[in-house]
């Protein structure tokens, strides 16, 4: 188990040192992900008071869209110079491997979501500090369904012509229930008077649906990697 | 059969292996044995199924039919412990051009789980003559240095097994002598060398054995003559049992 987090962690590092150096991932994503919220917020927000429910919904759409954008450009930089052989070839669990390359996603996927929460919480007056962390947790649950359904497609994606076409075409019908779950719970949650019982509701079947994609994700992942 | 936890073997035995990938066959019925302390070419025309094999050989690709012995071990059977005995150097470095050529050999230490990493990876800077560009970030490497730090990354955890895929690309001469006494040593420790070139002239008297790769068939060249002599009579000879395909 200390082997495996250890990979983990080396992955983690390396793909961090890697955006450190070349901050390709975060400026990209980052930069679409405000883009987003503020064309948003020029269609819903009318005289200061945004459409009922809209910021739930531009949320999650920016956070989906600015994720697929990240997960396009995860596997690639090990494909670059034929790199993923080079990882394939340690002699690790290659979960492992997965788990890494997730974790480094999801920490980027956290600085971008940190911006833009406080985008949309400003321009279209979410009460964001209400429940902080039922909204941390619906969040961050969230964002594991989505990025862990992601990295497997993503890799699997890797050594195929039309992976930039084919990712979204196969990651959005199968995280569609998260994105919705996603959706609904921040709705309810951002109501005057949220009912915390559907809140709950939401955040619970949030964490099964992730523990059913990661579990998926991390059986079929060295499979999928066999040539 | 239990998996084993230190794991060697002294030769690796091909028998019958096919790759195919949809309705194309890359290999057929390729059978090769190489053994411990023999350096073996493999040559051929682009496109003969070369790197397929060696994918083959390095456990990264399952063959469609046949099987790959390690010693009495099976790829399936050793598990993820077979692949610490294998070095692959491919066409394309596999290292990551925005880290340092430090960075780069550390990181692929960790993830082979070896002790004395900075030791290993000053030693392996000094013998690819790259200690005063250590951290320096790859991208700014000439191909020829590229070339030289991937093949330390391939030997860094001394393996039993070691592929490499052209390793004789970029090089400048001084670098091609040095890869030349870097190989004759590794036969000298006892590993098993696979090398896929097309320099014929330069690894002329380096091979043991050379291997010709056709058409996804496999043959062991003649032992006289030079070796670009030896190919080219099995090309033709080749060519003319097709009815004059050429090579």
């Amino acid at each position: 188990m200390t082997r495996f987090l250890q990979v983990v962690w080396l992955v983690v590092r390396k793909d961090l040192r890697v955006e450190s150096r070349n901050k390709e991932m975060l400026v990209t994503t980052l930069f679409f992900a405000v883009s987003c919220v503020m064309v948003f917020a020029f269609a819903f927000v009318r005289g200061g008071r945004a459409v009922d429910g809209a910021a739930a919904g531009v949320l999650w759409i920016a956070v989906a869209f600015a994720g697929t954008l990240a997960l396009g450009r995860a596997f690639e930089r090990e494909r670059y110079q034929d790199a993923l052989r080079g990882l394939l070839l340690a002699p690790v669990d290659r979960p492992a491997i997965y788990l890494g390359k997730l974790s480094g996603l999801l920490l980027l996927l956290a600085v971008v979501e940190l911006v833009v929460v406080l985008m949309v919480a400003l321009m279209f007056q979410a009460p964001l500090f209400e429940h902080p962390f039922r909204m941390l947790a619906l969040l961050a649950l969230g964002t594991l369904g989505f990025a862990s359904v992601g990295t497997l497609f993503s890799a699997m994606l890797v050594r195929t012509r039309s992976r930039a076409v084919l990712l979204p075409v196969l990651l959005y019908p199968v995280t569609i229930p998260v994105l919705i779950m996603g959706v609904s719970g921040t709705n309810v949650l951002w109501q005057p008077e949220p009912d915390l019982a559907m809140v709950q509701l939401w955040t619970s079947l949030l964490l099964f649906f992730d523990a059913v994609f990661l579990t998926l994700a991390l059986w079929t992942f060295e499979p999928v990697m066999t040539e | 059969m239990p998996r084993p936890s230190h794991l060697d073997f002294d030769q690796v035995v091909a028998s019958g292996v096919s790759r195919s990938y949809g309705r194309r066959r890359a290999l057929r019925h390729v059978s090769l044995c190489c053994r411990g302390g023999e350096i073996v070419g493999l040559v051929g025309p682009n496109g003969a199924g070369k790197s397929t094999l060696l994918g083959v050989l390095s456990t990264l690709a399952e063959p469609s039919f046949g099987e790959v012995r390690y010693g009495k071990w099976t790829a399936r059977g050793a598990g993820t412990r077979l692949r610490a005995q294998i070095g692959f150097l491919s066409h394309e470095l596999q290292l990551y051009p925005e880290l340092t050529a430090r960075e780069n050999l550390a990181f692929f230490a960790g993830m082979y789980g070896l002790d004395k990493v900075d030791a290993r990876v000053e030693a392996a800077l000094e013998t690819a003559a790259l200690s005063d560009r250590a951290d320096d970030v790859v991208e700014g490497f000439s191909r020829g240095m590229r070339q030289r730090l991937a093949l330390e990354r391939a030997l860094l955890h001394t393996p039993r097994l070691v592929l490499l895929d052209e390793p004789f690309t970029g090089l400048d001469e001084s670098a091609v002598a040095a890869l030349m006494h870097r190989l004759s040593l590794l036969r000298t420790d006892g590993r098993i060398v696979l090398v896929v070139t097309h320099d014929l002239d330069t690894v002329d008297g380096l091979l043991d054995r050379a291997l010709m790769l056709r058409h996804g068939r496999i043959r062991e060249l003649p032992a006289t003559g030079t070796l670009r002599e030896r190919y080219r009579v099995e090309v033709q000879e080749a060519s003319s049992k097709l009815g004059g395909v050429s090579a």
